[in-house]
């Protein structure tokens, strides 16, 4: 198995709150979900470089990441099968899928 | 003992037959691309002086194969060995290099001279995934079906050998990375699957049909190469109806490949071209490909093009093609393909079917409605239109234009030709419709099963 992440982009997300909760729950249930997180809107985001804090997303980023999951396939076809039922592809949007080089994910204490 | 000679031109045609069948049964075993090509090159390698002392083999593909896949097998053992000795200096990067492969349909333990037929299919599967540009697509189905040096492939692409390794080295990192499957796509995935797989054995084909850049308008090599991968396609996917398709598209159009140009390489239009000299077995094969598939309803675009360019293969003369049927297979063309070239070429035979007053509505919208801006055909097209309804100046702005457009010595050539025609007050004969459907025929063929259909 292998560890890829789905991102969402702002202009290209789509589906609602739910639906994406609902989608989310269909891949804990199914196993293959590791870790999911949505953002605030970009506009709540601060840049921060060694020496300035500006406003605002990183500029030279053309796309702006809206939320995204950690999901394990065990194939490239196997993510993208996921990938594709993500409520911002189905509604016209688009997702991007990376493979996860590393990372670690914290288990919220009880 | 066999000569040396003979064993060469063995291992040659084994190599251009069925590198990708020994390729693929490696892969299953290597787990990983980089070591079964070098043990499927070493394999070649070793044959030269095993068949020069031994004879060479009865089933060169099994020889091949099994040789192959032992390399394999014992560069694994030497790595586990070697990783075996050293714990602490080598650390395993697990998961990156294992290929995802399905389990064969044969149990492992079979007898490793045994074929498995789908492994060849695997491979040009996994090097058409739509997870990779086209152009590495293109580069890796050479490299790794076609069994091409990196060297030839940057020839036959027209890149620096540097590019066309790095497309192949990146492809092949991305394959294990990103965990691209050595599989055959399942039937849910497979026609979409199948159309990238066609669409770079198409973009072969037309890279060599028409060469996008040097002095010499076909290269004959790529569309050689072209052909076999269809060949070999066909043979895994039998019942394809776009396979067909693009076998007999393939066949028709490079059946008049001897008479596209003169003896000085100067382009000459279709109805200049001496029919004689047409490969009439090509056009044959190709027709007995597009009836069944015309009469089964198929509509793909390849089967649909394969049409087109028979009917024109299939007229006796150029006069007598039969240009309205020719305007009704565009028309479930650009049903099934919704392209603005195939509506371009449309209007070229829209022009014969009810003439030049016709068409030139067609193309000037096709230009104000953008997508073909750099296109070298649409002024073209449209210079000829202009010339045949008498309009000389007009004609000659558009030639300039089409000129500026196109890289390619031998159009240049046919285009500036055109152009110092017009200074002469004749309108000029004939037009570029020939030059643009590509074509071949018999009579009472192809068009004649197409109007039959509902």
């Amino acid at each position: 198995m292998a560890q890829y992440a789905i991102l969402i982009y702002e202009a290209a997300a789509r589906g609602t709150a739910d639906e994406h909760e609902e989608h989310a729950d269909d891949l804990l249930r199914s196993g293959a979900m590791v870790a999911a997180f949505g953002l605030q809107p970009s506009a709540m985001a601060t840049t921060v470089s060694r020496d300035t804090i500006t406003d605002g997303p990183f500029v030279d980023a053309k796309e702006v990441v809206a939320g995204f999951c950690i999901i394990e396939a065990p194939d490239l076809d196997a993510a993208l099968k996921i990938a594709r039922e993500n409520p911002a592809a189905r509604h016209g949007g688009s997702v991007e899928v990376r493979p996860v080089r590393g990372g670690v994910v914290v288990p919220p204490s009880a | 003992m066999p000569d040396r000679a003979a064993v060469e031109a063995a291992i040659t045609d084994a190599h251009r037959r069925e590198w990708a069948q020994v390729l693929a049964a490696t892969v299953r075993v290597a787990r990983s691309v980089d070591l079964a090509e070098e043990c499927t090159q070493d394999a070649y390698a070793a044959a030269l002086e095993s068949w020069v002392d031994d004879g060479v083999p009865q089933n060169p593909a099994a020889w091949l194969t099994t040789t192959a896949k032992r390399r394999a097998i014992d560069a694994l053992r030497r790595e586990q060995t070697l990783r075996a000795k050293l714990p602490l200096l080598l650390e395993p990067e697990k998961g990156v290099e294992d290929m995802v492969i399905d389990t064969p349909r044969n149990p492992p333990g079979e007898d490793p001279e045994d074929v498995v037929p789908d492994e060849p299919l695997r491979l040009i599967f996994m090097c058409c995934h739509p997870a990779l540009s086209q152009e590495a697509q293109l580069a890796l189905t050479l490299r790794l079906v076609c069994g091409l040096p990196t060297s030839d492939i940057a020839r036959l692409l027209l890149v620096p050998e540097s590019t066309a390794a790095a497309r192949i080295t990146r492809a092949k990192k991305k394959i294990a990375v990103a965990r691209i499957p050595f599989r055959v796509p399942r039937p849910a995935e497979l026609p979409d699957r199948l159309r990238a797989v066609l669409g770079v054995i198409h973009l072969v084909f037309t890279t060599g049909h028409t060469a996008p850049t040097g002095a010499s308008l076909v290269r004959g090599d790529l569309v050689d190469r072209a052909l076999h991968l269809t060949r070999m396609l066909r043979a895994l996917m039998p019942d394809e109806a776009e396979v067909l398709g693009l076998l007999a598209l393939i066949l028709v159009t490079d059946a008049r490949r001897a008479t596209r140009t003169d003896a000085d390489g100067r382009l000459l239009r279709l109805e200049e071209q001496d029919r004689s000299q047409w490969d009439r077995a090509a056009i044959v094969e190709a027709h007995d490909l597009i009836v069944p598939g015309l009469r089964g309803g198929h509509t793909g675009r390849y089967l649909l093009q394969a049409a087109i360019a028979a009917l024109h293969a299939e007229a006796p003369t150029y006069e007598e093609t039969d240009w309205p049927q020719l305007v009704a297979l565009y028309d479930r063309l650009l049903a099934t393909w919704p392209s603005p070239v195939v509506a371009l070429n449309r209007a070229v035979a829209v022009s014969m079917a009810s003439g030049p007053e016709a068409a030139l509505p067609l193309v000037d919208q096709l230009g104000t409605d953008g997508g073909l801006a750099h296109y070298s055909y649409l002024p073209a097209v449209r210079a000829d239109l202009l010339c045949r309804l008498g309009r000389a100046d007009e004609a000659a702005t558009a030639y300039r234009q089409a000129l500026e457009l196109t890289q390619n010595e031998a159009e240049r050539v046919f285009l500036a030709g055109r152009l110092a025609a017009l200074g002469g007050v004749a309108p000029l004969g004939g037009s570029l419709a020939g030059r643009l459907a590509d074509v071949v025929p018999r009579s009472g063929t192809a068009a004649q099963d197409v109007s039959r259909l509902p």
